[in-house]
């Protein structure tokens, strides 16, 4: 098989490694004979070897700061670790300043609930009854472009391990993707990779898929977004940390054995843009293997029962490198390894190629003596490879020893912590005036009804609004059986404890084109409406997660998009009081010079104390009222009419009120604790036309809507009233029964309300009284071609 | 004393705990069992769950279909112990040689989960016996390798000595000839379907019906029957 990249990775560092020896001229001779090792001494006695330092992505004065650490050169092992240690991807180099808001702006009732936070592999929340919840959602954007199959695959890998570590069985995923434009040819390949790699791999996982996102723009097509959330349950007692600990204590490799897979991939991939003319790097994507990974699960949740570990951490970026200097870093500060003690897959991997190898299904432990063979008992009966390769020492340095000379001797906070951090520059965007100046509200709006029917169709068969059911129905929702609520319902639910019921409700998103047109109000946007979708399943929303995909932070202005959707979003979870619990950032999304719009996926977490209140998103029953709350303006600037009607994005997007959004969610949990909400579903891309749409075939139930009260009322116009995106807006069904109450709970709450329609159990379609009537087969009809018209037909 | 019920985990299982939640459910006891032992610890029925066995390497089910457990099961399927086996498990038993036929990528290429009407052609199985002549159900179906095969010889026998047990209606969700989604053998106790029955016995976690969203529960009486049966026995 052809492996330029990983031959590149590979040969830079046998350079390393042969020229410190006496004569790389012998070297094809003595291929069959070992190489001279470049260990501490060697590196010591050539202070002036040239090193391939920029070919690994360090910049000059990375590695004076690496030999200033050491007081002398690095050895070829160090230099693997520093570069992937200090790459972009594992250091936050660029983004960590700005980060730091999410652990500074924060209240005491934000800290209440967080029993881990930013930092660990995952941030772990209290929902109640002895029970804690652990998510995150990451980044696998550059792998998915390459090998669309392996690099999503290996994206749910990542992150479920990330959750295992917790100590937590993980219990459920969602993925948020961005495709190219779904008419260019290359799409269909990314697609069709992506979601088979995914089904593929978390289905063979059983664990069941409970929402996300799917969206198209050509902004992503030379670079798509493949983001992976994951979220795992746990009791309190049962939070387990990545640290090395105890002196004398054993250090454990266990789970697939190490190949010459994903070298560099971190270091290389994520920190690189898709060059044309590069060499082609898919070697560097790993490949994953959900059984082993299956059997992984189960191995560790029952070494966790057993209480057979001390300090766990999972193998991801850099590998070996990344979990012993992270270990070390946690705990006492000391380890010895003897990385011949390493199971190969390849036995002719050299020690930088096992120390930067990111194969999949690998995880690090920290035994105590007395408990090792307990450990190896479990281990064997999962039949799951594992070698002891050294332990934890109070030396304060983290050694390596690799063919009995020592070629790893650091202090692992200098690789795994303190690494360069930059404060990049900034600059505000010199197009982004124009572009906000543009605004939408000066387009044409219809007024006759034939037209303003045919564009609610359009809408619902755009490629963003379009049923998704083509990727979600190669999903498993139904795999351990606590799935409560899935798509198409705006959150996933998952019941926790099955006798009292107590649940979690998840939901993510993003809209890149609001925080095209202002990053700070898009991310809080995001926020809004992952906020609200939690909500409208009746769950409270707890705390948060975020995936930040953006250009080049080499580019000022992509920094200062960075830095504008960071406090936006950090600002907007202090005024929710929501905690940020951690999150993943992904940089150099772009295609030559032109990045991606900036995506900041945000995640929210809510907790719901029985999940049979939860509150689908469409009506089932006849006769119910139909009511809209919240206030609908003049918000065309950025919508979902704006960009698929008139091919247009410009303006300023929605005004978000998080007080009000805040307000909104009381309400509906009041709602939601009386059992007055038959069903509740959010207004977002595509207004006030896509909601009720999505109501009515939620279950194939009709309505029959007025909207003259609303436009008199909101002083609007038929477009602005069918298709703005105006936040913090519902629409919920309510039992005839319970018309007062819940009348009286709106105004209780003084939150804006209106009757807008009944729903019809006889007609089965969207009925707006004096404008027009689309019976449920068109809905369903425009809703659910437009994926399988690209991307092949499935089952009916 | 409840019948007990066995479920067998293998490595790669992922519906054996949804397994036992149905045996459950039913008032029967679940008794989980390990792939790698010799020991039926004396249960009186034999659930093989759904998932992916050894990762579905070489075929599905055909790696497990060799685990150590599976000589006892072999003997006891013999012996007239109800078995059922749930897609994965269903794929065990035709590679096992207890179900004629095979189990073979679905005809479109893809995984599909939907919620899956069925007919129950055969209620006096074991696993039947609980629904009315020709019964119409809805569970979860979830599978990528799900499309039943067989010789034309094969075929007929199963058709005109009735043991096609479930057949898929409205649509063939995979490309199983004569839409067939389960078989039962001659005696009725060994019983294997794609669908999923235990994702179907708790309101809430089932599919959605015409009167509530996820209230479906049909697959309950698979179980109950089970249980019917070996109450019956007893």
């Amino acid at each position: 098989m052809s492996n330029t990249a990983e031959t590149t990775a590979a040969s830079t560092a046998e350079t390393a490694a042969g020229t410190a020896g006496t004569a790389s001229t012998t070297g094809i001779e003595a291929g069959a004979s070992r190489p001279p090792v470049d260990s501490v001494e060697v590196a010591m006695a050539t202070p002036d070897k040239e090193q391939p330092y920029a070919a690994l992505g360090l910049k000059p004065d990375e590695y004076e700061q690496i030999k200033a650490i050491l007081g002398r050169r690095p050895t070829s092992g160090e230099l693997a670790m520093y570069s992937v240690m200090w790459s972009e991807h594992c250091s936050y180099k660029s983004s960590k300043i700005y980060l730091k808001q999410f652990g500074s702006k924060t209240t005491e009732k934000m800290r209440k609930n967080l029993m881990v936070g930013i930092g660990e592999n995952a941030g772990v929340v209290d929902v109640g009854e002895g029970w804690a919840v652990t998510f995150k959602v990451e980044s696998h954007n550059h792998p998915s472009y390459i090998e669309p199959f392996q690099g999503a695959a290996t994206g749910v890998g990542g992150i479920v391990r990330d959750i295992i570590s917790m100590g937590a069985r993980p219990v459920a995923v969602m993925d948020q993707l961005r495709f190219g434009a779904i008419d260019n040819p290359d799409t269909a390949r990314v697609v069709h990779g992506v979601v088979g790699g995914i089904s593929f791999y978390a289905n063979c996982l059983g664990l069941p898929n409970i929402g996300g996102e799917t969206y198209f723009d050509a902004v992503y097509q030379g670079n798509p977004l493949v983001n992976a959330l994951a979220v795992g349950v746990l009791r309190h007692e049962d939070i387990h940390l990545a640290n090395a600990s105890g002196a004398g204590n054993k250090v454990v490799l266990f789970g697939a054995r190490t190949g010459g897979d994903g070298i560099g991939g971190a270091s290389i991939l994520a920190s690189d843009t898709f060059d044309a003319k590069g060499p082609t790097k898919r070697p560097a994507v790993q490949v994953g293997d959900p059984f082993a990974e299956k059997v992984l699960i189960e191995c560790c949740l029952e070494l966790f029962r057993e209480k057979l570990v001390e300090g766990i951490q999972d193998l991801g970026a850099a590998g070996i490198s990344c979990a012993t200097s992270e270990l070390a870093s946690n705990g006492d500060g000391g380890m010895y390894i003897e990385l011949d003690k390493v199971l190969l897959r390849d036995p002719s991997l050299n020690a930088e190629e096992i120390l930067m190898s990111e194969s999949q299904e690998r995880m690090m432990a920290v035994v105590t003596p007395e408990k090792l063979d307990a450990f190896l008992a479990v281990v064997a009966k999962w039949d799951v490879e594992t070698s002891v390769l050294g332990e934890v020492t109070d030396t304060g340095r983290l050694i390596i020893d690799w063919r009995g000379e020592q070629i790893v001797n650091v202090e692992p906070r200098t690789v795994a912590v303190d690494g360069p951090v930059y404060d990049r520059p900034v600059a505000y965007p010199t197009w982004i005036d124009k572009l906000q100046a543009d605004t939408a509200a000066v387009l044409p709006r219809a007024t006759d009804p034939e037209e303003l029917r045919a564009q609610t169709l359009t809408l619902l068969g755009s490629a963003n609004l379009a049923s998704k059911s083509w990727i979600t129905d190669q999903y498993d929702r139904y795999v351990m059986g606590n799935t409560a609520l899935s798509f198409p319902d705006d959150g996933g639910m998952i019941r926790v404890d099955e006798e009292s019921g107590l649940g979690f409700a998840i939901a993510t998103d993003a809209n890149g084109r609001y925080c095209q047109l202002d990053p700070y109000h898009g991310a809080q946007l995001a926020l809004a409406e992952a906020y609200r979708n939690v909500a409208v399943t009746g769950a409270v929303p707890a705390a948060v997660t975020d995936c930040l995909n953006f250009g080049s932070p080499e580019n000022p202005e992509v920094m200062w998009q960075f830095s504008q959707a960071v406090a936006g979003l950090s600002d907007g979870c202090l005024e929710l009081e929501i905690p940020v619990t951690g999150g993943n950032v992904s940089f150099y999304n772009q295609t030559g010079t032109a990045p991606i719009h900036p995506t900041p996926v945000v995640g929210v977490l809510g907790v719901i104390d029985d999940v049979a209140r939860r509150i689908p998103s469409g009506w089932q029953d006849e006769g119910n009222n139909i009511y809209l709350l919240g206030v609908t303006k003049t918000e065309l600037d950025g919508s979902a009419w704006a960009g698929t009607i008139h091919d247009h994005l410009g303006g300023r997007p929605p005004v978000v009120d998080l007080g009000r959004e805040a307000a909104l969610a009381g309400l509906l949990h009041a709602g939601a604790m009386q059992s007055l909400l038959a069903s509740a579903h959010d207004l977002s891309d595509g207004g006030l036309a896509q909601a009720l749409s999505e109501a009515v075939m939620r279950f194939g139930v009709g309505a029959r809507v007025w909207l003259e009260e609303l436009m008199l009322r909101d002083g609007v116009d038929l477009t602005t009233a069918l298709f703005s995106e105006s936040t913090g807006r519902v629409i919920v069904s309510v039992p005839r029964e319970d018309d007062v109450k819940f009348m009286g709970l709106c105004e209780g709450r003084d939150y804006p309300v209106l009757r807008i329609g009944v729903t019809d159990k006889l007609d089965a379609a969207l009925d707006i009284q004096g404008l027009f009537h689309i019976g449920l087969a068109e809905l369903l009809g425009a809703h659910r071609a437009t994926l399988p018209e690209r991307f092949g037909e499935t089952v009916a | 004393m409840a019948p007990r019920i066995g479920v067998v985990t293998f490595p790669g299982s992922l519906d054996d705990r949804d397994a036992q939640r149905a045996v459950r459910l039913v008032g029967a006891e679940a008794v989980p069992l390990w792939h790698g032992d010799h020991d039926l610890h004396g249960v009186d029925a034999i659930i093989l769950p759904g998932g992916f066995s050894y990762g579905d390497y070489l075929r599905a089910g055909a790696i497990a279909s060799l685990s150590p457990i599976m000589s006892e099961v072999i003997d006891a399927a013999g012996a007239g112990m109800p078995v059922l086996g749930i897609c994965n498990g269903f794929q065990m038993l035709a590679e096992a040689h207890l179900l004629p036929g095979g189990l073979i990528r679905n005809d479109h290429g893809n995984f599909i989960c939907r919620d899956q009407r069925l007919r129950v052609e055969n209620t006096s199985t074991a696993w039947t016996s609980a629904f009315a002549d020709g019964a119409e159900i809805t569970i979860p179906l979830k599978n990528g390798e799900g499309g039943f095969i067989a010789s034309a010889d094969t075929i007929a026998r199963l058709e005109g000595e009735g043991l096609v047990a479930f057949r898929y209606l409205e649509v063939n969700p995979n490309g199983s000839m004569n839409d067939i989604a389960g078989l039962t053998n001659p005696a009725g106790n060994v019983v294997g379907l794609m669908p999923h029955p235990e994702h179907a016995v708790e309101e809430g976690f089932g599919p959605d019906t015409s009167s509530a969203m996820r209230s479906g529960t049909d697959g309950l009486l698979l179980f109950t029957s089970a249980l019917h049966s070996l109450l019956a026995r007893a």
